[in-house]
């Protein structure tokens, strides 16, 4: 019942603050609506018993990237931007291409509530979310022990951007 | 009724719980103001608040009572939304942190239901204290941005980057905590402190055998200094170049949540400097027969507190004060005799301890700030940078091969 509610307060969140980051005309308002996102995407993940990312969301991406956005839109000169066109030509083709990816994951989502061979076939999971245990070892566990070589390769892809940024940003290293 | 009681239990005490831990927390932030200034004054050779009340004791309540009857305009030109938001974001983020401090072990009963001292119990609490301390960059951001207006801005934006770039050092600092007590949770961290070292030193991480974590809690202390926005690191609200930096716009109320978060954000973060590297709840003494007499020092030292304010009080020059100081010096000695009570004793022991932890802490900030004169904005980002998180990585690198090291034998 609590779980029911505060799903779909968080998903309701979500998608409302989503709508509204791309209606919103300041852009600093959009930042804020980011982050209202952000921040009920990482409810849902509570909901799901999920707390590590519950706790890395909100200190990665709200705490950390979303307060760079901010950073640079309070810099940028916004009275430029509140006098061009917020839509362009391109919304009718986006709006096709969001129907297809809504109708998709509706059919998804309608052929795993059926159960049987389906639920199988599309990789949903079997164990109620309420039976899982603490993850943060398990998500530590899994990186460093099956998925160690991915892993390595994405801190190097990491790094590489990383220094890559240094390298365009500095004019004399 | 009954029925109903039970069902919700859980959720009536908790709130019972933050009802009680906000309102020490706003009186003790009240306080600590008095107790800054009093304080720095004596350091500096003057009297400190000294008009209203005894001994200024009264000052506090003044200062408030002046904020809410101060005028509060909004700038022109400000994002009126923004602008109110700023100060609610920054207050309440900054009091949320205190939910996750267990204050003491074992567990209270409130009306025949036993509860935990503290008011949440979560498994990752030290995640999420670091979750609440990076938003709080927004309430400094969104002020400095809202208000429309050159210092507000640039306090903002050195105050963002500066708490954006101390928090990686604050992070990593307490990376050999986690390390060491292979937890997350701030109750089992302090719960692995137990015991002593060679007899004598507490088993705090401090102290650790297997790598004391001093530099650890060096970088955290001066990575928190930073965060909080305090003395030597306050150039978000250098009055020399910025006149008072991010919430130079604010008046009256929407300026004391500035102020009031700021004092919360140095009692959270004392309480997590204890919890993390000095046990907590835990006495610094041996748990044995011998040391059962220090069961009995709050109750000596609110004892001793209460005979000074009498005697010094009846001396006191206003005739007021001669009522008023005594009494609280009563006070302080019913308190004293409530913590002798057998009943009472070993329950107030933890809080008493962490208590008087987070005010050793809160002394050395206040101690810092009559010390130290401010960084330069380079020279806080070259700290940041190239010392403070180089150091704390090293930190962890070492704590984890003595671990490994430790673990092979």
């Amino acid at each position: 019942m609590m779980d029911q509610i505060l799903f779909y307060f968080f998903g309701g969140l979500a998608v409302l603050s989503a709508v509204l980051v791309v209606t919103s005309r300041s852009a600093i308002y959009s930042a804020i609506f980011l982050i209202t996102t952000l921040l009920a995407t990482a409810g849902l993940y509570l909901t799901l018993r999920a707390e590590f990312l519950f706790a890395v969301q909100i200190i990665l991406y709200v705490g950390g990237i979303m307060v760079l956005f901010a950073f640079v839109i309070m810099l940028v000169n916004l009275d430029v931007a509140l006098h061009q066109a917020q839509f362009n030509r391109q919304r009718w083709v986006a709006t096709l291409l969001g129907l297809v990816l809504g109708a998709q994951l509706l059919l998804a989502f309608l052929l795993g509530h059926r159960d049987g061979a389906n639920r199988d076939l599309l990789n949903l999971p079997s164990v109620a979310v309420t039976q899982l245990e603490p993850n943060t070892q398990l998500i530590g566990d899994v990186l460093f022990n099956k998925y160690v070589i991915p892993f390595e390769i994405a801190s190097i892809l990491l790094l590489v951007a990383l220094v890559g940024a240094v390298v365009m940003g500095k004019k004399r290293i | 009724m009954n029925g109903l009681f039970a069902q919700n239990a859980y959720l009536l005490i908790s709130l019972l719980k933050v009802a009680v831990v906000v309102l020490v927390l706003l009186t003790g932030i009240a306080y600590l103001t008095w107790f800054e200034r009093k304080v720095v004054a004596h350091m500096q050779s003057r009297w400190g608040p000294e008009r209203v009340g005894p001994y200024g004791l009264m000052q506090p309540l003044a200062d408030g009572v002046k904020f809410l009857f101060k005028e509060d305009p909004t700038p022109a030109g400000a994002d009126r939304f923004v602008y109110f938001l700023a100060p609610f974001l920054s207050l309440s983020l900054a009091l949320c942190t205190i939910a996750l401090i267990p204050f003491g072990p074992g567990e209270i009963s409130i009306f025949g239901r036993s509860t935990s001292l503290s008011i949440a119990e979560i498994n990752i609490s030290l995640l999420i204290v670091f979750a609440f301390t990076s938003l709080s960059v927004y309430g400094v951001a969104l002020a400095g941005w809202a208000s429309n207006s050159k210092y507000p801005l640039l306090g903002s934006l050195r105050s963002s980057a500066q708490m954006l770039s101390y928090e990686l050092g604050l992070t990593m600092s307490v990376v050999g905590i986690v390390l060491l007590s292979g937890t997350f949770s701030l109750r089992t961290i302090v719960l692995a402190q137990q015991g002593t070292v060679l007899g004598v030193l507490p088993r705090w991480n401090v102290f650790s055998p297997i790598m004391p974590q001093v530099i650890g809690f060096l970088c955290f202390f001066i990575a928190a200094l930073a965060e909080t926005n305090r003395v030597p690191f306050d150039l978000p609200e250098a009055e020399t170049e910025l006149v008072a930096g991010f919430h130079t716009e604010y008046a009256s109320f929407k300026f004391a949540m500035f102020f009031m978060a700021e004092y919360a954000a140095m009692v959270t973060v004392s309480a997590v400097a204890s919890v993390l590297f000095f046990g907590g709840w835990l006495s610094p003494f041996p748990e044995n027969p011998a040391f059962h007499f220090t069961y009995y020092l709050p109750a000596a030292l609110a004892a001793v507190g209460g005979v000074l304010l009498i005697v010094n009080g009846l001396r006191y020059r206003s005739k007021v004060g001669r009522v008023v100081v005594p009494v609280l010096g009563l006070i302080l000695l019913l308190l004293a005799a409530t913590c002798a009570l057998p009943g009472v004793n070993p329950v107030i022991q933890g809080p008493f301890w962490l208590l008087s932890k987070i005010f050793f802490f809160l002394f050395v900030y206040v101690w810092i700030r009559g010390t130290l004169p401010r960084f330069r904005y380079d020279q806080l980002m070259a700290f940041g940078w190239k010392v403070l998180l180089p150091v704390s990585l090293a930190n962890v690198v070492v704590t984890s091969l003595l671990i490994l090291l430790r673990e092979k034998r």
